[in-house]
């Protein structure tokens, strides 16, 4: 069994501590509340709590490149459960964004793609538009599987449920002002 | 009453219907809403996959121009109402999150002192309003309608602002005193899925096809959501749900605003009734004269 390396065991800890609560996981019982209550922990490589019992390992990378943490839909069960008061699904959020960065992601699953459009998609229109999403979306995963969800479209179209246009806000600038200065402290 | 209103993306799309009849219960409700100008998306449950601090930050945009107007904020979707209400619980006690996004919004000539409440349109209604208040303005009972208030997640999870994270009563209890039957339903908070059903939807499917039979083998005639993504997932994917479980379902889902306007006794177009996948007609037809 390979562990992640000791330095980048450390990141992650850090990381995890960092978000607000995140020291929280220290206390963690392994009693399984969190994994009895998820809704699709049944779907998940490793369940909850097989996830804080890795991260205690030292064995995170193998979490990560899981499809586990994208398999929580962020139902927050097991937030409002823990009996240590950890909020799983914000360490979830976290696990994401480290899977992310450094690049230990499953690449077959398609939640990553979706999560990388939507941000691209709100950065550029200010709103998120679900037919700009959901056509990048497909294109990028599954094109094949675009003419699944055609009949579907049209009949949601004819009932004036599709927004056609995209609208930008008029505040784009603002809004990119304020992303930027974010990314630019680095704490992004 | 007035309140600031933040629609959400969502609503100016697929949810269209959730919007048309939220501002004409609202009307009919003497509740004036005030549209936030040029809000911008929350950013759900995808932006803080990848981005923790701009994630916050986007949101504070909201926060702030909201703060300007005054009053409470109002959003009718549970995923814009737990990320600007996680936001505002942050900006408020996590000072090195409020320093950072602080600065941000500074450059964009903006500042968000905390003193906004974020607040879900159900909440509004059933506490601000009230039901004593609410009943000399109906004009429709629905009685002997058989109905199944589902919540899903985050309207009341985790923050449990004005309901039960864990069983939720609020619709139960409004639609009840309108006259109709609230049949027993256990899952009401049980996850649909969300974003699952659509980068996942083998696995999605399975998760609705419970909360359907659920629903049904319980005897309800119509699901009633306060939520874009759940009506969406629980009505749009019966088809697929029932070619792959050989299953029956049709039952319609649609908005709590929309069931609350019948009782109201407006017309179907000020509800958008009408614009669902799965027809209410028949449940439905029985309040605008038509045989049940």
């Amino acid at each position: 069994m390979i562990k992640t390396s000791e330095k980048l065991q450390e990141t992650f800890l850090e990381d995890i501590y960092s978000i607000p609560d995140g020291e929280k996981l220290k206390n963690c019982i392994q009693c399984g509340t969190c994994s009895a209550s998820c809704p699709t922990s049944h779907l998940m490589d490793y369940t909850p709590r097989q996830v804080i019992s890795a991260f205690r390992a030292g064995m995170l990378d193998r979490v990560l490149k899981s499809n586990t943490v994208w398999m929580c839909a962020s139902c927050y069960y097991c937030t409002v459960r823990c009996p240590s008061g950890i909020k799983l699904t914000d360490i979830m959020y976290e696990l994401k964004r480290l899977g992310i960065k450094y690049d230990l992601y499953p690449p077959q699953n398609a939640s990553p793609v979706m999560a990388k459009i939507f941000v691209d998609t709100l950065n550029r229109f200010g709103r998120s538009a679900e037919v700009v999403l959901l056509s990048l979306f497909f294109l990028r995963t599954k094109p094949f599987k675009i003419l699944n969800f055609v009949p579907m479209g049209w009949k949601l179209f004819q009932k004036g449920r599709i927004a056609v246009f995209s609208k930008t806000i008029e505040g784009k600038d603002d809004l990119i002002k304020i992303i930027k200065y974010i990314e630019k402290k680095g704490v992004a | 009453m007035r309140y600031s209103y933040y629609p959400g993306c969502s609503l100016e799309a697929t949810a269209k219907p959730y919007d048309v009849s939220v501002r004409s219960v609202c009307q009919a409700l003497d509740l004036e809403l005030d549209e936030v100008k040029d809000w911008n998306c929350c950013g759900a449950t995808s932006y803080i996959s990848i981005r923790e601090l701009t994630a916050f930050a986007i949101s504070s945009r909201n926060l702030a121009l909201a703060e300007k107007m005054g009053n409470d904020l109002v959003t009718a979707c549970p995923a814009c109402y737990t990320v600007l209400n996680k936001t505002n619980i942050y900006m408020r006690e996590k000072e090195d999150i409020r320093k950072t996004v602080s600065e941000a919004l500074a450059v964009a000539n903006l500042k968000y002192d905390g003193t906004v409440k974020v607040r879900h349109l159900l909440d509004i209604i059933v506490n601000d309003i009230g039901l004593e208040k609410i009943n000399p303005k109906i004009k429709q009972r629905l009685d002997g309608l058989k109905i199944a208030p589902y919540y899903g997640c985050q309207i009341s999870r985790p923050h449990g602002t004005f309901d039960d994270p864990e069983f939720p009563m609020t619709m139960d209890n409004l639609f009840s005193s309108l006259g109709a039957e609230v049949v027993n339903f256990p899952l009401k908070a049980k996850c649909c899925g969300g974003m699952l059903m659509t980068t996942d939807p083998e696995n999605g499917l399975s998760l609705i096809k419970n909360l359907l039979s659920c629903a049904q083998d319980n005897g309800a005639e119509l699901i009633v959501t306060a939520c874009p993504l759940c009506e969406i997932n629980l009505e749009a994917y019966q088809k697929k749900v029932n070619r792959k479980f050989k299953t029956d379902f049709f039952i319609p889902a649609i908005y709590f605003t929309q069931l609350l306007g019948v009782a109201l006794g407006l017309p179907k177009e000020k509800l958008a009734i009408g614009k669902e996948l799965v027809s209410s007609e028949k449940v439905l037809d029985r309040f605008y004269g038509g045989k049940r």
